[in-house]
């Protein structure tokens, strides 16, 4: 790490307890986004799935093994 | 030309292998559905790329490794079939945007969860990479290393696109920078976590 302070501290110390909440914040909110974002994904998958996906593997597997294209 | 018949290699007769194969794919629709709508933003067309990519997953069946990561595997193929779409005709994507920016000022469905519809406008707003990488990630449940294999890209750049996601989105979220009947600023991320917090409760209890 590069260090940019100076020698000469004009403060004595780091304001860590507002440091230490505004990072806990930050998190709580990326958690929250995170749990939304899982939920609308989820969304969907819990969606029942429509007829015309398994149609769809049901004509190909008569493609395969009998080769029909009707 | 036409895609299924006409090949040199004949099809393979059905095997064990393909009834394994098609018991994978069957419990994955749910997924790529859900990964298709992210990427188009539209529930029909959606459906349409899903199924596409179905097809050609269990075209491509032979190439598949089993026991390998299916899932990650058909992701990638939904994902180039997606890209491949819309770079064959640039006027589809001219009307994807037109769709995302309707989105973005009309939201129409007074029923719709308001937490939602405002994480789904806020995504519309990331870049295509940023958003692929933030769905797979955080809510695909795929590790940094697949989702690299899916997008055919390094981990350190899946890595860097889902975190540069993750301030954006809550910037916007904070910002609240679209309009949703006039309400303030920060009404956005608030809703979000009221309701993550009742989510994650429901979860628990």
């Amino acid at each position: 790490m590069i260090d940019f302070t100076d020698s000469r501290r004009r403060q004595p110390a780091h304001p860590t307890d507002a440091d230490d909440s505004s990072l806990e914040e930050a998190r709580l909110r990326q958690q929250a986004i995170g749990v939304k974002l899982r939920h609308m994904f989820d969304e969907v998958v819990n969606e029942p799935v429509p007829d015309a996906f398994l149609d769809i593997l049901r004509r190909a597997d008569a493609r395969t093994s009998g080769k029909d294209k009707a | 030309m036409s895609p299924a018949s006409g090949r040199s290699t004949a099809p393979k007769p059905a095997s064990a292998d393909d009834e394994g194969f098609k018991r994978e794919l069957v419990q994955l629709i749910p997924h790529l559905r859900a990964f298709a709508r992210t990427l188009t933003g539209d529930p029909t067309a959606a459906d349409d790329l899903a199924q596409d990519a179905m097809m050609k997953a269990w075209d491509a069946r032979a190439s598949y490794q089993m026991g390998t990561n299916m899932k990650a595997w058909t992701f990638m193929i939904l994902r180039n079939q997606f890209y491949s779409e819309k770079r064959r005709s640039w006027r589809s994507t001219q009307l994807d945007q037109e769709a995302a920016e309707r989105t973005l000022v009309a939201v129409d469905d007074p029923e719709a969860p308001v937490a939602l519809d405002e994480l789904r406008q806020a995504l519309n707003t990331l870049p295509e990479e940023q958003r692929e990488a933030l769905i797979l990630v955080g809510a695909g449940g795929f590790a940094y290393e697949e989702a690299a294999e899916i997008c055919q890209c390094a981990v350190g750049t899946v890595k860097s696109r889902v975190s540069r996601a993750r301030k954006a989105l809550q910037a916007t979220l904070e910002r609240g920078g679209y309009g949703r009947d006039g309400r303030a600023a920060g009404d956005a991320m608030r809703s979000i976590l009221a309701d993550a917090d009742r989510l994650s409760g429901a979860r628990q209890g």
